[in-house]
């Protein structure tokens, strides 16, 4: 068991170096403006710890880290779903619009619009898999193009089935009724805000995620491709029907980005300032995180944190978009480090394994991954 | 890349001649001429849809002129795209880099003009592509990974410099610089007159030339001449001369560059950095030119954009310009009456994948036939039951041609063999 | 010892290590001048790392070079081009989409005015293509060349830089027999121009034929320098493996008349049409091992891929004991119980960042002791890997370690014991030695002979012929995608059988299987 502590460690190491690179970064920064470095920490710690702010950090972190799900299925199987901004969107629209239109009992109401959302993420995303498989298309540059004909997409229909929102020149479905609403839990102590009910969907989703690719046939099958999709072919993956499927999950769990907003939000609708952009924040945190679900976790409610941090800086004068530069050096020095690490890993291991072994065989043979 | 090329010829005439991809070194003077007779066979079939729909609009003056304008940003980040590419790194952080090139030239042009707007521009996209390099090409990071990041970066870099750099300037706010002084435009002298006449005649092609002539050839920006001197130099430079061999070799087996003794890694470093300033250009022309100065989501994801005119254009320079020019030029028909425009142009559209449908019929390929078939016909029903497009769905259309076109020539389009691939030095043989 | 002045290359004392092995140790050559000087050597004997070195494309940690008289220090293979060496590599290294005049000039582009001078390149490439007869035209492309041009190709490469000595790593395992014939007409016009060739192989009839000198590599280091007029095929292969040359001998016969494994007429067609498997029939009993002999590329690999049901077949069907096969996919024929052990067994047959009990389940999702229904058996993967570990004798600390740590001959064991595991019916095994050290050889030998004692019918692939015929009981010849001999390895000597092989008058040798 000594070796999965090594490897333990090298895990923990990487993010906590990207991390602390990252902390760095920004304390360089807020020198070079002039602002102090320690007490804007203090003040940033102050904040974030208040029982009301942290319930919107686990409210906004539980829509990263459904964004960073989805985009992580695909990760593990080498497919980009960058498209998982324009799938939650458009999702998240088609769901308000049919929840606004139902009268049903609760738990069967908000079931539907789950289902709604989750469906038409599948299918949004299913345009790229197909694409993929039949024609040979890089995701990549599909799911881009279909994120910005989302936008378009989104854009027209909520004109057509928009309502004016009450007091504001927003415009909005129709709003979901009280039935479809779901409750919040008082997670945080002595908040005056609950956290959405929709963590517990989330929490649910990170448990099946983490089950269903370390502990299944299925969950093996799509990382060997993800690992050596020759390797996979040969071993009996139908690696074509693999794209298909873990683009539609993807999407499914897309889907559900909007949906902590939407049944746990005050107004119940999909509106012009429906939060935009958290597919690529996803991403982030997928990386962050490296796509393993406790590590996403954690890398959602750090960014989540950061997102809530930018108001008080913003009130004690320090300008807030220190947060970006913060999030966005932290992701590129974490995909970083963790190619060295991987480097270092390999290295060390196939070094140790030899040595262990010397003396018991000499083999002449050519290392390990260097052949041709 | 015959329906590449000439993205309005028609497609029974090229599979009668079918000309293969490589033609570098044959028939040197016959590339200008094929593109002016591809211009004047697109002219005449919007000149027909022109008189069979009556939307004037699709080749007057104004929109020819819009549509190049809007071509340019999209050209640059394209430009951007074929160099980095071409040397084997996908580069879907052009956006990132494109977002620093309209923040340098929003900041540098309004304290010094807008020609150092424009170099300080390029000069942040490079830094940019700088840092691509350095995480693709040293580290070894997944090329799309590293993009990603500079897209959040980029994005992150440029809002927190807002801040710190326009406060309190007049003019300015947290999310846009101050404003900018314009480039000079420039025109053939004497034309815009007599040309403008033979436009409002609404002869039969004639006016359509004119117009399109018009358009390409007065009141335009000295910048957007700069650029399109750029695409042409691209090519001469990757394609004529020592330098673009070694860089494209790269792209192509970086093994066979390495084992002829290419620097490999510097060429991806320079590749990437020009990639980057080539976006950043193409920022800087959207703060200066297209905007009048920066402003926080200038760029509208015209990185990608660029990306897609790149592959569409299957990694050349032509192809990438005309990719660039149908997405200028479906962006300029929303600003002047898209509605019915865009609306004529579905007619054309459906006549063109029917004839592509009858093409792959006759090849055989049946079900992009078919599929061709389908979108046509749906095109032409489209057309003739509605008199206007929506708003919306003229955004869109450039996308949907992308994916369209992704679609039915995938297989025919050809990627630098390595593109997106890991190198470590000696690892080839 | 030859006169300095008649010396091209000198190696003296070449050692390089990489992390935990040494690939070449103490190796000493000296290679005269306009002569073809032969190196051979077992895979992973160390020939490649010799050259690269030689080529500058690694350093060595000790010893010296010396080129015509003066020590040289390659530091790249820019080095090595100034010097006068060049090389043509086993894998070429040629960009597909390039034409042949820019793959030759790329590195050394004769310019004007800052551009390229095509027309001086042209010209250039054609002059030398004349005087050599290599035939090289400068304007195609070189996905449109077959493999005898591209080789050329290669060569005009090396001759365009002036280079005067010519290293070809395994120049002819790509080639059909008329371009190996080519090939070596090409060789002897440049001897007689005066450039020295290093001719690097392991197949020894042609080392034969077309060397002046033959230096024997064994275990990284120089055994012996002998002239072919001396020696004969099997005293070179006993230096190349050692004073103990473990033969491959199967004991007695096990074949059954029950057939498991049936193929006819299958057809496989490359994308552009052309007939990689052509009409092929065979039948493999319980017991059987079914040897394939052939040069590389007449279809081996593409037979394999196409029984394994990974590349689609235009006609024919196979079918596994009467059962009809031919429209399962991978998977069910897996399950239905052929084993594969592949020819790239870094590429089809492990994950390499995985550790071992995860590649253990690597092609038996579906199978005891993996699975559990849809769930991954964890306990149960690594207590088998545990036992292939023991049974199988893989070197290894232990089961966690990722299987890029193992050496070759060991990350081998581990899939020839993952592969006889679950009964299966039918073996596919493809080179199953190749790229292994002796001592994993012999074992997976025994595991072969053992499959066959418990009545498997073995597919064997192999490009050593000892091998091919100790363990076969019959063998059928593989030439340009069809079944051209069949050959009784009772009666048949490594050198028909590689007559045989190269369609040499395409008559059956022996007496039919």
């Amino acid at each position: 068991m000594t070796l999965d502590w090594r490897r333990i460690g090298l895990a923990v190491a990487a993010p906590t170096a990207a991390l602390a690179f990252a902390l760095l970064v920004t304390a360089l920064v807020l020198v070079s403006t002039g602002d102090p470095v320690w007490s804007t920490a203090q003040v940033v710690w102050d904040y974030g710890t208040q029982p009301r702010v942290i319930a919107l950090t686990f409210n906004q972190g539980t829509v990263y880290y459904l964004s960073a799900l989805a985009v992580a299925i695909g990760f593990r199987m080498n497919l980009f779903n960058i498209g998982v901004d324009g799938q939650y969107r458009l999702a998240a629209f088609c769901a308000a619009v049919v929840g606004s239109k139902l009268d049903l009992p609760k738990p069967l109401m908000i079931l539907i619009i789950i289902a709604t959302a989750m469906l038409v993420g599948a299918m949004w995303a299913g345009i790229a898999a197909l694409l993929k498989a039949t024609r040979g298309v890089s995701e990549v540059i599909s799911t881009i193009m279909l994120n910005l004909i989302a936008t378009s997409l989104v854009a027209y229909l909520l004109r057509k089935a928009a309502v004016d929102v009450a007091g504001s020149n927003n415009i909005g479905t129709k709003p979901i009724s009280e039935r479809g609403a779901l409750p919040g839990i008082p997670l945080i102590p002595d908040s005056p805000l609950d956290v959405y009910g929709f963590i517990l969907v989330a929490a649910f989703a990170g448990v099946v995620y983490t089950v269903a690719l370390g502990r299944t046939r299925f969950g093996f099958d799509l990382r060997a491709t993800g690992s050596s999709e020759s390797a996979a072919v040969a071993s009996g993956v139908n690696v074509k029907r693999m794209v298909v499927i873990s683009l539609l999950l993807s999407g499914a769990v897309a889907g559900l980005v909007g949906m902590p907003q939407l049944l746990g939000g005050d107004s119940r609708n999909y509106s012009l300032d429906f939060p935009a952009g958290l597919g690529f924040t996803g991403i982030a945190i997928a990386l962050l995180g490296r796509n393993n679900a406790i590590g996403m976790a954690l890398a959602a409610l750090l960014f989540s944190f950061l997102d809530s941090s930018a108001i008080i800086l913003d009130i004690n004068d320090i300008s807030k978009e220190i947060v970006l530069i913060m999030q966005g050096t932290v992701v590129l020095s974490v995909v970083v480090v963790y190619e060295l690490v991987r480097r270092y890993g390999v290295a060390a291991e196939q070094r140790r394994v030899s040595q262990e072994l010397a003396g018991a065989t000499d083999e002449p043979a050519t290392p390990a991954g260097v052949g041709a | 890349m015959s329906l590449l090329d000439k993205p309005a010829g028609d497609p029974m005439k090229t599979a009668g001649a079918p000309h293969r991809v490589n033609h570098r070194f044959r028939l040197p003077t016959s590339g200008p001429v094929r593109v002016l007779l591809a211009l004047g066979a697109l002219v005449f079939m919007l000149s027909v849809v022109r008189v069979v729909s009556g939307a004037n609009d699709i080749t007057s003056s104004g929109t020819i002129g819009a549509a190049l304008a809007l071509s340019i940003p999209i050209a640059m980040a394209g430009l951007g795209g074929l160099w980095s590419e071409r040397a084997g790194v996908v580069n879907i952080g052009l956006e990132g880099m494109m977002i620093l090139g309209t923040w340098g030239a929003g900041w540098a042009g309004y304290q010094w003009g807008p020609w150092t707007g424009v170099l300080v521009g390029a000069l942040f996209g490079a830094v940019g592509g700088l840092l691509h390099a350095v995480a693709t090409v040293s580290f070894g990071v997944d090329h799309i990974v590293s993009g990603v990041a500079i897209n959040i970066l980029g994005l992150g870099v440029t809002q927190f410099l807002s801040v710190v750099a326009f406060e309190g300037v007049p003019g300015a706010g947290e999310s846009q610089s101050p404003p900018l002084a314009n480039i000079r435009e420039v025109s053939i002298p004497g034309l815009a007159d007599p040309l403008l006449t033979l436009q409002k005649k609404e002869w039969f092609f004639v006016s359509d030339l004119a117009g399109v002539a018009r358009g390409l050839f007065t009141g335009v920006s000295l910048l957007t001449v700069v650029a399109i001197l750029l695409l042409v130099l691209t090519y001469v430079v990757l394609w004529r001369t020592a330098f673009g061999l070694r860089l494209r070799s790269c792209g192509e087996s970086p093994s066979a560059a390495e084992s002829l003794g290419v620097n490999v890694y510097l060429m991806k470093y320079a590749a990437v950095v020009a990639s980057g300033a080539f976006a950043g250009l193409g920022g800087a022309f959207l703060a200066i030119v297209a905007g009048n100065g920066y402003r926080e989501g200038q760029t509208a994801g015209r990185g990608y954009i660029g990306l897609a005119a790149m592959i569409f254009g299957n990694w050349r320079p032509g192809g990438l310009a005309a990719g660039a020019g149908l997405f200028g030029f479906t962006d300029s028909l929303q600003l002047r009456r898209g509605g019915e425009s865009v609306h004529a142009l579905l007619l054309l559209l459906g006549a063109l994948l029917l004839a592509v449908a009858i093409y792959l019929a006759v090849k055989r390929k049946l079900l992009p036939a078919a599929i061709s078939a389908l979108v046509g016909a749906g095109a032409l029903v489209w057309y003739a039951t509605t008199d206007e497009v929506p708003g919306a769905f003229t955004t869109m259309t450039p996308y949907v041609t992308t994916l369209l076109v992704l679609a039915l020539a995938a297989q025919r389009l050809r990627m630098p063999a390595a593109d997106g691939l890991k190198y470590r030095k000696g690892q080839g043989g | 010892m030859a006169a300095p002045a008649d010396v091209a290359v000198e190696l003296h004392g070449i050692t390089k290590r990489f992390p935990g092995v040494v690939a070449n140790r103490d190796i000493n050559i000296v290679v005269k001048r306009g002569q073809v000087h032969a190196i051979v050597g077992e895979n992973g004997a160390g020939k490649s790392t010799l050259m690269k070195i030689l080529y500058g494309m690694q350093r060595p940690d000790g010893g010296s070079i010396t080129i015509d008289g003066r020590e040289a220090s390659f530091h790249s293979p820019s080095d090595a081009i100034d010097a006068g060496v060049g090389m043509v590599h086993q894998h070429f290294m040629l960009a597909d989409n390039f034409t042949v005049l820019e793959n030759v000039v790329l590195g050394s582009e004769p310019s004007r005015a800052g551009m390229i001078d095509f027309g001086a390149a042209r010209s250039r490439i054609k002059e030398i293509s004349d005087s050599y007869g290599l035939e090289v035209e400068p304007d195609r492309l070189v996905e449109d060349l077959g493999v005898g041009d591209r080789q050329r190709v290669e060569i005009l490469k090396v001759l365009y830089r002036g280079a005067k000595i010519l290293i070809l790593d395994e120049p002819t395992a790509v080639l059909v027999p008329q371009e190996v014939a080519e090939l070596f007409d090409n060789l002897r016009e440049l001897k007689a121009e005066g450039l020295t060739v290093l001719f690097i192989s392991h197949k020894l009839d042609e080392v034969l034929e077309v060397a002046d000198e033959i230096t024997v590599i064994r275990r990284g280091t120089t055994v012996k320098t002998v002239e072919p007029a001396g020696v004969t095929a099997r005293q070179l292969a006993e230096l190349m493996v050692g004073s103990e040359l473990p033969t491959p001998e199967t004991r007695e016969s096990t074949v059954t008349d029950e057939v498991v494994l049936q193929g006819e007429g299958i057809t496989v067609r490359s994308l552009d049409g052309r007939a990689l498997i052509d009409d092929v029939a065979f039948v493999i009993h319980r017991g059987e091992v079914l040897g394939l002999a052939g040069v590389e590329g007449n279809g081996q690999a593409e037979l394999v891929e196409a029984i394994m049901g990974m590349r689609p077949v235009e006609g024919g069907s196979i079918h596994l004991s009467g059962e009809d096969l031919s429209h399962w996919g991978t998977r069910r024929r897996r399950e239905a119980g052929i084993a594969y052990i592949p020819e790239d067994r870094h590429r089809h047959g492990l994950l390499l960042d995985a550790p071992l009990w995860e590649n253990r389940i690597l092609g038996h999702q579906t199978q005891e002791p993996n699975v559990n229904g849809p769930w991954i058996d964890r306990a149960g993967a690594r207590r088998d890997t545990q036992r292939i570990v023991d049974e199988y004798d893989v070197r290894t600390p232990g089961i966690e370690v990722f299987a890029s740590s193992l050496s070759g001959g060991n990350q081998q064991k581990l899939i020839v014991g993952r592969e006889m595991s679950g009964e299966p019916k039918v073996l596919i095994a493809s080179h199953p030695t190749r790229g292994v050290d002796v001592g994993a050889q012999a074992a997976i030998w025994d595991h072969i002979r053992a499959a066959r004692r418990l009545g498997l019918a073995v597919l064997l692939i192999s490009a050593d012929l000892d091998e091919l015929i100790g363990l076969s009981d019959s063998i059928k010849v593989i030439l340009r995608g069809r079944f051209v001999a069949d050959v009784d390895p009772a009666h048949v000597t490594p050198e028909e059988l590689g007559s045989a092989m190269t369609g040499a008058g395409e008559r059956t040798e022996g007496s039919p299987g």
